[in-house]
């Protein structure tokens, strides 16, 4: 092992504790469920447009609903079987949104996707062919922000990109979806990156792995071995060194201006899983209907990574889990730093969902408030280098005016903030609120 | 030692007396100069500076009447007709009379109608629960419970009931200042007409499920069972969503609809019991008569149909 | 499922283990060594006066709260406690207990609850206590007992070294002779030497300031640049003319600099945010330290240093800030 500190990013972070609890754990598809609930929206944009009615049969890989706009996203069925009620269900979001629940009958897949394993080398597409295909499949980023693919790779004119970068890094606790992912599709990805290459018209790519994960570190040395244009860098654990701005920073050295993209720093960012589903996409011809998703906790009996058909409700992961711990106190749907936090067990899992945490019953209240006793850890922790202690005070008086001059939506809610604080208080819950009124003040 | 404390005593009256007179001339001399009448205006204004006119404080608003010279766009909820009839002498224009509005409350929801389906351990703010989920009970529609409003109301006319978890507003205190309707992020306080003899009536729930998802969300909850639609001789009350509401404009006041509604929903202010019977038994006999009118028309129509049928006389 | 309801809230789930009541805590802990060699010097006076200052300290904060306020009373976050040590330790330890009250009452009242509380004052609250208690009680606040192993309470007393100093420096007399005068630096090093409760052993200190780093209580930028400043500073002068100014070790050993540096300056309400801001922060007290202790009228100038220092704190933090994220324009 190498005695010199691997890179990571300058300004801020924390470190949580890592309890990858399901890293030794292979994928194991999960038994088909009777029912899936398949939200129309599942993605940034506007949501799809149903194209499917109650009573009609379809198969696995068919359309339901189609993209609303250049930045929305395909929907397919991930099972064979009849439409049944479509209504406005609770999703993962905690808000209750139009969804189309199919009853589960056998498994009959359209005929146009390739089900072998064998590994597709051969990229046959055109660029622009590639990025139809990406957008006919419906893939999102599947590192949890479930941002069109397409869209992302449609650079706007004037920008040039200069280097792809593959996020392996996963940073959240807890999470190894795609630690496993890499172990057991390594070949796979690779293809997939060399699809995005050609996408974009870029020689070089980096994939980043945080060095907990030594084991894919080394394996994807090994297999890029006699690869060109493709490296691997393996990256100080520190939370959020999978965010975005933070991967480009340590990896390439380069800041993403306030307010700009990635592409103005010549980068674009792709999610190791959203890579997987690319290559399954343009390869095998098959949309994006499944993903593998953690299930984890302290209490859970069979820590897991599940591959999970889209629309599967939460409560069939948990039992194949071992069952629902009787000290669980909260479930997050993502990992303990940014997870959204669900009351209701028939949650589907969506595109973006990347993992299920339990949290045993004494670990899920907060802890006491204190006044703020300006210590700083909040400043030295942000890794966009805001204050975020003024933040607070600034949303809760309201005076949002400041609060943007203050940068305030630069934040990119990683929660390092309220997890540093010594005095537990909800810096991010106001600075949520305080982003969305900064918000509506730019419209009016 | 005396001596100091003489002298000290002495010249610091001396400077305190010179730094008066100095502050007076300049006070006088740097003077904002404006239209006199503002000042005057401002005078009679409850200076509590809410924003409920719209302005940005009372002077604002002084400033504003006085420069428009017409009161028709322009109302002071806070001093009400009072202190417009006030204003317009002032400045010796028609004052103009607007009906005085409260702020009521459309959410029935309490913790015995309403269970809980989760615990909310996040900031005890309705804005931020809003913004992180549907809430902590089943229905999505419902009031949060933290006391937003509460806080925000500038004169004390808003406190939350322990037993029922919902606000109450004051009837006497309330100004219709609109700052806790502006507050609510799940717009349940409405602004609505005190009405006559402080008289109204309002459908307390915003539900848009259907009737029975509604009702196993909470059990008064609007299932769009539309009875009180049908009763209302006004067109007063519409169907959306379904959900019921009443419009203050057409409806008048005739408390027909209330006992209509199976969970009692239909919330009246300042309305005894016995005239919402009266009104019931009215509504009955009514109802009566039109069915007993109808059945006599289908008879005479089949009576009619009967004679039609046999042959004409000869 | 038998779990009961959910709990839902918004992210992050976790929560480092390091809270408020655990850091006071852990200042206490590290505050022990210290106490423990006042006790070694002035006996039970040391005990009496630090209890009590504690007591009134708590009492003084919940009455507040509770009478004057009406306010929940937050004296468990452990900050009156910390308060009442500290000021005691700045105080000699045969102070009367009414002058104890009323230290106890500025600090809390005027230093800490009339700004608000825990978290909004600009001042440190021990200090302004202390300055409080010596401008108004001079001669009570500067006769110290004679340090040495004791039990009983009362105590002959004497001068410090730098009170010393300072006295024969204006009497003419030439360094060598006032420096023949004083212990020995071992005895400055472990502290028997004269001088207020808890400012003698530069030893227990030191032990208090390793625990706090070791537990990231506090990070080693104020402590360090305070001390290497007044090092430095006195230093240049005593390079310059030895015979009217004393050695930088004489000067950091003796009186409130140890105290100072670990646990006034390094108040996380009264210190700057930034690391950056903390080295300048201490080098400023260490700067006003050695003017007045060298040409300043009081023999020691730790405690209005801090206190001068600490108003300048919002201009530290205004200008000196972190490094924001996409501030700097890439290099393409």
């Amino acid at each position: 092992m190498n005695l010199h500190h691997n890179k990571t990013f300058a300004i801020g972070g924390v470190h949580p504790e890592d309890q990858k609890l399901s890293a030794g754990v292979p994928i194991a598809p999960l038994p088909l469920p009777k029912t899936v609930t398949i939200p129309i929206l599942q993605h940034i944009g506007a949501p799809a447009k149903i194209v499917v009615q109650r009573g009609d049969a379809v198969k696995t890989g068919q359309i339901i609903a189609t993209h609303e706009g250049f930045v929305s996203s395909n929907i397919h069925s991930s099972v064979s079987g009849r439409i049944g009620i479509i209504e406005e269900v609770m999703d993962s979001s905690g808000f209750k949104h139009t969804a189309i629940s199919i009853r589960v009958k056998g498994d009959d897949w359209e005929e146009s996707i390739d089900r072998s394993e064998t590994l597709v080398e051969e990229i046959k597409l055109t660029p622009k062919e590639i990025v139809a295909r990406i957008m006919e499949a419906g893939v999102v980023g599947m590192g949890g922000a479930a941002f069109p693919s397409h869209v992302k790779l449609s650079v706007p004119e004037g920008k040039h990109v200069e280097y792809l970068l593959i996020n392996g890094v996963e940073c959240e606790p807890y999470l190894t979806a795609d630690h496993r992912l890499m172990l057991e599709k390594p070949k796979e990805i690779i293809v997939g990156i060399k699809i995005l290459m050609k996408a974009l018209g870029v020689e070089k790519a980096i994939i980043g792995i945080e060095d907990n994960k030594s084991d894919a570190v080394e394996l994807f040395q090994e297999v890029l071995k006699n690869e060109k244009g493709i490296t691997v860098e393996a990256l100080e654990v520190h939370y959020p060194q999978g965010g975005e701005k933070q991967l480009i920073q340590a990896l390439l050295n380069r800041e993403v201006p306030s307010g700009g993209l990635p592409a103005d720093v010549g980068a674009i960012v792709h999610n190791v899983g959203t890579t997987f589903a690319i290559y399954e996409a343009v390869q095998k011809n098959k949309p994006l209907i499944d993903r593998v998703v953690t299930v984890t906790g302290k209490s859970v009996k069979q820590p897991s990574n599940f591959l999970v058909r889209i629309g599967t409700p939460v409560i069939d992961l948990l039992i194949a889990a071992g069952g629902v711990p009787e000290d669980t106190g909260k479930i997050v749907s993502g990992g303990p730093m940014m997870g959204k936090a669900i009351a209701d067990l028939d949650v589907p899992i969506a595109k973006g969902t990347s993992g299920i945490l339990l949290i045993p019953k004494e670990e899920s209240m907060r802890a006491e408030v204190y006044n703020c006793v300006h210590c700083g850890k909040c400043i030295e922790a942000c890794p966009m280098g805001l204050e975020p202690y003024r933040l607070l005070i600034l949303s809760k008086k309201g005076n949002h005016e400041r609060a943007k001059e203050e940068h305030i939506l630069d934040c990119i809610e990683c929660g390092s903030c309220a997890f540093v604080c010594p005095s537990n208080r909800p810096i991010l819950d106001y600075i949520r609120l305080g982003k969305t009124q900064v918000r509506k003040l730019k419209k009016v | 030692m005396n001596s100091v404390i003489l002298y000290t005593i002495i010249s610091l009256t001396a400077i305190g007396i010179v730094a008066a007179v100095v502050i007076y001339f300049v006070s006088k001399k740097f003077a904002v100069q404006e239209d006199e009448r503002i000042g005057k205006v401002e005078q009679v204004l409850p200076s509590t500076n809410c924003g409920g006119c719209g302005q940005p404080g009372c002077h604002a608003f002084a400033k504003a009447v006085v420069e428009a010279g017409d009161l028709s766009a322009l109302h002071c909820p806070v001093g009400g007709n009072a202190v417009m009839k006030q204003v317009a002498e002032i400045l010796g224009i028609q004052a103009v009379e607007r009906d005085p509005y409260i702020a009521i409350v459309r959410c029935s929801g309490s913790f015995e109608y309403r269970k809980k389906t989760n615990i909310y351990d996040g900031e005890s703010s309705c804005k931020i629960a809003a913004t992180l989920y549907s809430g902590d009970t089943g229905c999505a529609y419902g009031c949060l419970g933290m006391g937003d409003c509460v806080e925000v109301c500038d004169f004390e006319a808003m406190y939350m009931d322990e037993k029922t978890g919902l606000p109450v507003v004051i009837e006497d205190k309330c100004t219709a200042c609109n700052a806790c309707v502006k507050e609510c992020p799940k717009e349940i306080l409405e602004l609505w007409p005190k009405g006559k003899k402080n008289q109204r009536i309002y459908v307390a729930c915003l539900n848009e499920e259907k009737g029975s998802t509604a009702r196993k969300e909470c059990a008064v909850a609007c299932s769009g069972c539309s009875k009180c639609f049908e009763a209302c001789r006004y067109d007063a009350i519409t169907m959306e969503n379904n959900l019921a509401h009443i419009d203050f404009e057409k409806c008048k006041l005739c408390m027909e609809c209330v006992d209509t509604c199976d969970v009692h929903n239909i919330i009246t202010a300042n309305v005894t019991p016995e005239k919402i019977q009266a009104a019931n038994e009215q509504r009955l006999k009514r109802e009566e008569r039109t069915r007993k009118k109808k059945e006599e028309e289908k008879l005479a129509a089949a009576a009619a149909k009967q004679t039609s049928n046999e042959p004409a006389p000869q | 499922m038998s779990t009961g309801l959910l709990t839902v809230s918004p992210s992050p789930h976790v929560h480092t283990e390091l809270t408020v009541p655990q850091i006071m805590r852990g200042v206490v802990f590290a505050m022990m060594p210290a106490f423990a060699f006042s006790i070694y010097n002035f006996g039970l006076g040391a005990v009496y006066v630090t209890f009590l200052a504690i007591i009134f300290c708590i009492a003084i904060e919940y009455g507040i709260a509770k009478f004057l306020l009406h306010k929940p009373a937050s004296i468990y976050d452990g900050s009156a406690i910390i308060t009442g040590m500290l000021l005691a330790f700045n105080v000699p330890s045969n102070l009367p207990w009414y002058l104890i009250f009323i230290g106890s009452a500025v600090s809390i009242g005027i230093g800490k609850m009339s700004f608000g509380g825990l978290g909004n004052n600009p001042f440190n609250p021990a200090l302004v206590g202390r300055v409080f208690l010596l401008l108004s009680f001079p001669v009570q606040m500067t006769s110290w007992p004679t340090a040495g192993p004791t039990w009983s309470l009362d105590a002959v007393t004497s001068a410090t070294p730098l009170g010393i100093l300072k006295d024969g420096m204006r009497g003419g007399e030439p360094m060598e002779k006032l420096m023949g005068e004083m212990p020995s630096y071992s005895d400055f090093f472990f502290g028997l030497q004269g001088g207020s409760l808890g400012e003698m052993s530069a030893f227990a200190l030191l032990l208090g300031l390793i625990y706090m780093l070791y537990r990231k209580i506090v990070t080693w930028h104020i402590p360090v640049s305070m001390i290497a400043t007044v090092a430095i500073m006195t230093g240049i002068f005593w390079l310059i003319d030895p015979s009217k100014y004393a050695n930088p070790l004489f000067h950091v050993l003796t009186g409130g600099v140890m105290l100072g540096a670990v646990f006034m300056a390094t108040d996380y309400v009264t210190s700057p945010f930034t690391h950056r801001g903390m080295l300048i922060f201490g080098f400023g007290i260490g700067v006003l330290t050695v003017l007045i202790r060298l040409f300043g009228s009081y023999p020691e100038g730790v405690s209005f240093a801090i206190l001068i220092m600490n108003a300048f704190v919002p201009m530290i933090n205004r200008f000196v800030k972190q490094p924001r994220y996409g501030e700097v324009k890439s290099m393409q």
